[in-house]
């Protein structure tokens, strides 16, 4: 029961998914503003569903189920996470998350997002820039990457703050320095090229 | 291609590294002093919480750790009853250690106190299934029957004073008392049973090289039983279940052997020798079955 609620999930984030990842193209990269509106469109429906999940089981069982969900949670997590930095460039806070998703953030409430289901999300993300780095230079754009390259050493530093164990978060949290690394080769070729002013911190730009 | 497109690709380089590495420098000063960015705060609070749900698992963690050691200390005297005339010290002490054991889960409890048990399960069910075993085979030696979950968790009702209380009276149970209860879950309490039919395999084994001749028979139908339940469940339950299925049907299989041995032979072998054959057929079926290598 929870299974095919947790389907309908899942084929709603890819739809979103879809719509974020055209994106990377030359075409879509103009579009970023109405693609993210269709997104949070989506989204809608996504609460609805969460609704619809949130119904079918105890609610002080989460934990016992949570396996369940916890894959599309994180990818709804990261789907969230990407349309609010394409909007706003800057990281999406738990709360935010955890409104467009229509569900809490301290486990007491209810339905809510484990702090480290929305981590997840955010390194999820984390793979999508460097990739939206290499395509907007592709595009033409190459301011872009050196702010996608400040932003991800922020969330590196705030990651290395965190005493992570050996499960499948730090794995996950251990492809961020790959990211990073991509991400600051692309900035390197910009810069050796001449191509892109580097902005100083809150004085140019 | 002249040598001052070669010159400009060097400036370039020169520049870039520079800017590079005093990009790195600042990058470094800001990473460390950089603490009001939102996203660095942010990252300071999910430390905590990780922390602090980390720190109350490693807790529970070695609090599981001493009920398991209890608890197969407790199942080793157990053992001991085949060999003695008089059991009930050994089914006392017994209970002595697991009311011990019963603290613990005790602390258990507290510990899980408004919080999702699921969430931390993983860190206390060896002990939990252990305890289980142990208290199910002490009333199987007391009633020669299978302890039920409820039975089981009627006994882990802990009270609780409230620890701030400013009036400060020096009664035990205080108004706000409370009363915090440890659920065995149907699945632990299925893994323990399981775990139990091991070292009623053993008992019975054991027995019989002790000239009981009762205690094989009553073992053999009640181990039945149990399997035949397990049987039941089959694929249904938790997949650690359908090992220990496996492991039950071996263990059955040895102890309607032992009966089969003492129904064939048991007339014809004086009961002194009857330890004998016992134990050169069991250490044959099973190398690894040291416990009653050295009780035999």
């Amino acid at each position: 029961d929870i299974r095919k609620v947790v389907q309908t999930l899942e084929q709603t984030a890819r739809e979103i998914l879809t719509v974020l990842q055209s994106v990377h193209q030359p075409s879509g990269f103009k579009e970023i503003p109405s693609k993210c509106v269709r997104a949070r469109e989506l989204f809608c429906t996504v609460r609805t569903q969460i609704a619809d999940l949130k119904t079918k089981f105890p609610v002080e069982q989460y934990y016992r189920f949570h396996e369940h969900w916890r894959f599309v949670l994180q990818r709804l997590a990261f789907l969230a996470a990407f349309v609010v930095y394409l909007e706003t460039e800057t990281l999406v806070i738990r709360e935010e998350v955890a409104q467009i998703l229509g569900i809490e953030v301290v486990r007491e409430k209810g339905f809510h997002l484990d702090v480290e289901d929305y981590l997840a999300g955010v390194l999820i993300m984390a793979s999508e820039l460097s990739r939206l780095a290499v395509n907007s230079v592709t595009a033409g754009d190459y301011n872009r990457p050196l702010r996608i390259s400040n932003f991800i050493n922020e969330l590196d530093s705030g990651f290395r703050l965190l005493n992570l164990k050996n499960d499948p978060l730090r794995k996950r949290y251990d492809g961020l320095k790959y990211d990073v690394k991509k991400i600051e080769e692309v900035v390197y070729d910009l810069s050796i090229r001449g191509l892109a002013k580097e902005p100083e911190p809150g004085v140019d730009k | 291609m002249g040598g001052s497109t070669w010159e400009q690709l060097i400036d370039a380089m020169a520049r870039t590294c520079e800017g590079c590495s005093r990009k790195n420098a600042d990058a470094v000063q800001d990473r460390d002093a950089n603490p009001s960015s939102p996203v660095i705060a942010a990252f300071k609070v999910f430390q905590q919480e990780l922390d602090t749900r980390h720190d109350k698992y490693e807790r529970l963690v070695k609090i599981s750790r001493d009920v398991t050691i209890e608890s197969k200390r407790t199942i080793f005297l157990l053992h001991r009853v085949t060999n003695v005339p008089d059991p009930e010290d050994i089914l006392n002490e017994a209970d002595g250690k697991l009311d011990g054991v019963r603290q613990k889960i005790g602390q258990i409890a507290e510990e899980l106190r408004g919080e999702d048990i699921h969430q931390f399960h993983r860190a206390f069910t060896p002990g939990i299934q252990e305890y289980v075993e142990a208290v199910s085979f002490l009333h199987y030696i007391r009633h020669r029957g299978l302890i039920s979950l409820e039975e089981i968790n009627a006994r882990l009702v802990f009270m609780r004073t409230e620890k701030v209380d400013p009036k400060g009276s020096a009664e035990a149970l205080q108004p706000g008392a409370q009363v915090l209860t440890f659920q065995v879950t149907p699945s632990d309490y299925l893994l323990g049973v399981a775990d139990l039919t091991g070292e009623l395999m053993r008992m019975c084994i054991s027995s019989v090289g002790n000239g009981d001749i009762d205690t094989p028979f009553q073992l053999s139908q009640f181990l039945r039983q149990i399997h035949d339940g397990f049987s039941y469940i089959g694929n249904t339950g938790p997949y650690e279940v359908s090992k220990k299925l496996h492991t039950l049907r071996q263990s059955l299989g040895k102890v309607e052997d032992a009966c089969y041995t003492l129904r064939v032979r048991g007339s014809e072998i004086p009961k002194h020798m009857l330890a004998d054959v016992f134990s050169s057929r069991t250490t044959l079926i099973d190398p690894e079955e040291g416990v009653h290598g050295q009780q035999l």
